[in-house]
């Protein structure tokens, strides 16, 4: 039995197809085609993880969303039958309510919903339209080739939540270094321990300082809670691990994957470059969410009571896997669901889950990504990949889909 | 049509405010508020993809 996974699990005679399952290389931003086989053939089936365990894969849209949707599906990896994506022992690490259940989850969760409500997020747009200018700037005053992932795409969304939550930007080299190890399928539990301990003694220490003196940023609030007993000391520390991963890690590499599937699709990215209506940016943003989806590995989930799925019943104590990747191209929802088409209407996407554990930051990644999808083809209409499809490195081996480097010129 | 909100299932999305402004909108800690109960035709597709977007099934439209 596998240690730790590392990318697709290989199919064996006698058994359930491995999951995750590889992609097709000539189709970087598509689902892997057996996948999507299996979403044609049947909307429930059973699939093997690299630890040997076989939990059910449910292939449809409905199905997944009634799934995700029901309060007898748990979240905990400490629930029997969780079909867990990597060793747990020091490895996916504790973080916070998205490992958790109902109530536990939304008393938690509903501690830290203010700052990300859509008007509230609005607020923040004139400042993050400056970050992304500035950046563009810099890019421009050199003569490239740049990485856009490295000068672009990773600085906005830590910028970004590390002023909501108070975090000093200059030690952004730390979280985004742990941050790429606690997400890459190859690290070891070990590396993985080493990554999350170092990340969260960190947190811990900037909420010892608001506990201390109070600001005015997320972290206060979060401290805050730790004085009127409602949470302690380590609880709040993940809580505020979980916001800083979530808050960065997603959103970039949206950022890298959609330019660079934009500038795969020159037809598109003219649509883009030559609107100044920010109803048609929005829009553009759901389609890349939808045709992207980075969290490629799926929303993993126990089953604590007996539930029916599909006409099966999935008893207690069985893991289920809702592979969003392939519920955001089904047909039966979205028509012609392997093209890219900035037009079409694709708000019903799954990119950010569904259910109770829905992504909290969804507000200000859609902000994030229409400032950029909405500026950076205007003020760089020349844009282009420095280097050939074949030779980007797209990252088969993390638990969130991208890029690992993007060079650029124009 | 009148809209029903349970906010105790609310998990602040926001996805509602999105797809119908005229009718929904956010309290101090994101938790969805209904800015109309009573909704005629020119709402009703907004407050459709709303309960549609809603993750946590806490809207509902229902026949008078
Ligand atoms: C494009 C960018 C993003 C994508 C694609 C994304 C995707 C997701 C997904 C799929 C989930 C559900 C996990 C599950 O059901 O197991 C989730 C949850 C979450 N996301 Fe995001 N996310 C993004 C950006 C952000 C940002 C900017 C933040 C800000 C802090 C954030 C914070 C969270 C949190 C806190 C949760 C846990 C919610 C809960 O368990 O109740 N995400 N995200
Ligand atoms: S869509 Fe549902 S969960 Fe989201 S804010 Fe509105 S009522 Fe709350």
């Amino acid at each position: 039995m596998a240690d730790t996974p590392a990318g697709p699990v290989p199919q064996a005679p006698d058994s359930p197809p491995g999951f995750p399952m590889p992609r097709e290389a000539r189709c970087p931003f598509d689902p892997p085609p057996a996948l999507k086989d299996l979403q044609a053939k049947t909307p429930l089936t059973k699939v093997r993880l690299w630890d040997g365990s076989e939990p059910w894969l449910v292939t449809r849209y409905a199905d997944q969303r009634a799934v995700l949707g029901d309060l007898r599906v748990s979240a905990g990896p400490d629930s029997p039958g969780y079909p867990t994506k990597a060793s747990p022992e020091g490895g996916e690490g504790k973080l916070s309510f998205i490992m958790m259940d109902d109530p536990e989850h939304a008393r938690l969760r509903r501690m830290v919903t203010a700052p990300f409500a859509v008007k509230k997020v609005e607020t923040l747009r004139p400042a993050v339209q400056g970050i992304v200018d500035d950046l563009i700037d810099g890019m421009l005053s050199r003569p490239g080739p740049v990485d856009l992932v490295e000068e672009f795409a990773l600085p906005i969304p830590s910028l970004v939540i590390c002023e909501l939550l108070g975090v000093p930007y200059d030690d952004h080299a730390m979280f985004q270094e742990n941050t790429k190890t606690m997400v890459r399928t190859t690290a070891t539990p070990e590396q993985r321990g080493v990554a999350t301990r170092e990340m969260a003694g960190y947190l811990a220490g900037q909420i010892a300082q608001r506990l201390a003196e109070p600001k005015d940023d997320l972290l206060s609030g979060i401290a805050g809670r730790v004085t009127a007993g409602e949470i302690d000391h380590q609880q709040a520390t993940e809580m505020a691990l979980l916001l800083l991963i979530a808050g960065h890690e997603t959103t970039a590499n949206m950022i890298a994957l959609g330019t660079l599937a934009l500038l795969q699709n020159p037809d598109q990215l003219a649509l883009l470059r030559d609107s100044d209506d920010p109803k048609f940016v929005a829009g553009a943003v759901e389609e890349l969410l939808r045709y992207l989806h980075i969290t490629h590995l799926g929303r993993r989930r126990a089953v604590t009571e007996d539930i029916e799925v599909a006409g099966q019943v999935i008893k207690a104590g069985e893991g289920v896997i809702m592979a969003n990747e392939i519920a955001n191209r089904d047909p039966e929802v979205f028509p012609d669901p392997d093209r890219l088409d900035l037009t079409r209407d694709a708000r019903r996407h799954v990119a950010f889950g569904f259910g109770i554990h829905q992504c909290l930051g969804q507000p200000l990644a859609r902000m994030e990504l229409q400032v950029v999808h909405g500026t950076l083809y205007r003020r760089i209409p020349t844009l282009k990949p420095a280097c050939a499809l074949e030779d980007v490195k797209f990252k088969n081996d993390a638990f969130i889909y991208g890029v690992h480097e993007l060079p650029v010129s124009w | 049509m009148k809209v029903e909100l349970e906010a105790d299932k609310c998990v602040a999305s926001g996805q509602c405010v999105l797809a119908a402004t005229d009718v929904f909108d956010q309290d101090d800690d994101g938790i969805a508020i209904l800015l109309e109960e009573q909704v005629g035709d020119d709402r009703l597709d907004d407050v459709k993809e709303a309960v549609a977007v809603c993750p946590a099934a806490a809207i509902r439209l229902v026949e008078q």
